[in-house]
């Protein structure tokens, strides 16, 4: 019947919202809590394919600007769209993935259960038999999710996330808590649902993780966005060098006057980065300072965050 | 959406099996000790009495047990803020809810019937059974609202605390585990306030006691359910605030 696929494909236009904006924007968003500013003005888009990394310390914002974009939360000022709509919007809400931290899942459930019924709730959902091979779940299908490990759990969450197909998903600090061979197979996942070319919004305040996966870099800090950009151009903000030693004794008056940045003292352990290490090195062997296990490394994503969030 | 919510929601009460099997033996043991007393005249009646009864209490249990600690439950794990990011319309986990308790609750009263039948010896016309039914699966509606308030206002530990707070003294003061003739005055001048003894009058009525102001109960069940409902809908809104604004 060619005349109604024609008129369906006009109506399927009309209720798709344009496909080749941001899936998720974020335009000059602010959250307060009371007195609490959790978000003071943030401007964000995340294009198709994308892979973006929300970088920063614990209660930097980054849980809110995941709660603005799902809609799980509206914005004190701003806007918050996902597909160009209103985040509340079923019809956006049919097209994400979500993975929240701690949030609950009907223990009484099988694997397959707790998947299948998820299934129920999208349009055009993956087969179950897909989800659990991509969530890595083959051998606990048949388990209840009461039983599971956390990590066998997250995977769990994981596959609720993607069972709907989504052209966008939402990862809020997914490996917490995990071990590492858990996260790097967790990694695998995430980088597998991106071949399929979705968008990802991925929150997490481990460096390795937004390297190993994330096109794009935002580093955001008492809720505010200090920088953005690839994870190669991030580290090359902070060109120099690592410098970490023990010194007994050590205060901050020690290191007065040096060239150094993000010093962190811990204990008789110091670490700073700077770009001078050798006449810094100097210096402090000039004033007869007791260093014991000198090390000198290439600053990495790790400090370039710490430089940028005020070594917080 | 709404049958896979369904199917999930009996799987749950399968799986919950010290859950579900107490909702089912609790008011059969219930009725098999307290129930099956007294012989000669009049025995037989207050045999059917006290079936009505236990029907009604089992009923209230299963209404607040599901809504009260499962919707708190829900809450405290944060599946609620899950099941928000998901594109699930909110009534269908409602309506998966409610069928569920329903069906919970007519296992709960068939087998108090076959008790009543096989050990009790209880013969009714079919019409009165099928009164009695109706009625009680019917009028688990302001109960619904009751857990429902519950599970919004409690968190999940509260929430087990109230259910049994509020279930055991509002069954005693309504009646349903000792006729309200043999209760203290100042009790019975509370019962026709509380919505379990109202519920009761429709199942004792079914069973063959006659009330002229029968219509006074529907109406006060129904007044609770608007009460319930708006607790609930007032609870539901300070959430929002709360966590989703």
């Amino acid at each position: 019947m060619p005349g109604s696929t024609a008129s369906s494909q006009v109506s399927t236009a009309s209720a798709e919202p344009a496909t080749s904006g941001p899936v998720v924007e974020l335009v000059d968003a602010r959250k307060t809590f009371g007195s609490v500013q959790a978000l003071a003005g943030v401007s964000l888009a995340v294009r198709p394919g994308e892979l973006v990394g929300l970088l920063g310390p614990n209660g930097a914002g980054k849980t809110t600007a995941i709660s603005l974009m799902l809609g799980l939360r509206r914005p004190t000022s701003g806007t918050a769209r996902l597909f160009g709509l209103d985040p509340r919007d079923l019809r956006a809400r049919s097209r994400i993935g979500v993975m929240l931290q701690e949030s609950g899942i009907p223990l009484t459930l099988k694997v397959r259960e707790v998947v299948d019924l998820f299934r129920t709730y999208y349009p055009q959902p993956l087969s179950t038999d897909k989800v659990v091979e991509m969530a890595g779940l083959g051998e606990f299908q048949g388990s209840l999710v009461g039983k599971l490990s956390g990590g066998q759990r997250q995977r769990v969450y994981f596959a609720l996330a993607i069972c709907g197909d989504p052209d966008a998903l939402f990862l809020d600090e997914p490996t917490v808590g995990l071990d590492t061979a858990t996260r790097r197979s967790f990694w695998d996942q995430v980088r597998g649902f991106k071949r399929r070319g979705k968008s990802i919004v991925l929150t997490t305040h481990y460096l390795d993780e937004a390297n190993a996966l994330a096109d794009r870099v935002i580093v955001i800090d008492h809720g505010v966005i200090r920088a953005e950009d690839t994870p190669e151009a991030i580290r090359a903000l902070v060109p120099g060098k690592k410098v970490t030693f023990h010194w007994r004794g050590v205060t901050a008056a020690d290191l007065a006057g040096l060239p150094v940045e993000g010093l962190a003292l811990d204990g008789p352990r110091v670490a700073f980065l700077t770009s001078h290490a050798e006449d810094v090195l100097r210096a402090l062997f000039g004033r007869g300072a007791p260093i014991t296990d000198l090390e000198v490394a290439g600053a990495g994503l790790e400090e370039a965050v710490l430089v940028l969030t005020g070594g917080r | 959406m709404v049958a896979g919510q369904v199917q999930a929601e009996f799987r749950r009460l399968r799986r919950v099996w010290e859950f579900t099997g107490f909702g089912l033996a609790f008011p059969l043991i219930l009725y098999i000790f307290v129930g099956l007393q007294g012989s000669g005249p009049g025995a037989a009646e207050y045999h059917k009495y006290a079936l009505a009864s236990l029907c009604t209490y089992a009923v209230v249990n299963i209404a607040l047990s599901t809504f009260g600690i499962s919707v708190a439950n829900e809450r405290g794990s944060r599946m609620d803020a899950l099941l928000r990011a998901t594109p699930v319309r909110p009534l269908a986990p409602l309506i998966g809810k409610t069928v569920a308790a329903i069906a919970f609750a007519l296992a709960a009263i068939l087998l108090l019937y076959a008790a009543g039948i096989l050990l009790a010896g209880i013969s009714m016309p079919f019409e009165q059974w099928f009164t009695l039914t109706w009625r009680l699966l019917l009028a688990i509606v302001p109960f619904i609202c009751m857990g429902f308030a519950i599970g919004y206002l409690s968190g999940p530990t509260g929430a087990v605390l109230a259910v049994n707070l509020i279930l055991l003294p509002m069954s005693f003061a309504s009646g349903i585990f000792f006729p309200i003739n043999s209760l203290p005055t100042v009790i019975k001048d509370i019962a026709p306030y509380l919505p379990m003894y109202h519920l009761g009058h429709l199942a004792w009525n079914a069973v063959g006691v006659p009330y002229d102001d029968l219509w006074k109960s529907v109406l006060w069940l129904a007044g609770y359910s608007v009460l319930f409902l708006a607790i609930t809908l007032w609870a539901v809104r300070r959430e929002d605030d709360r966590r989703f604004s």
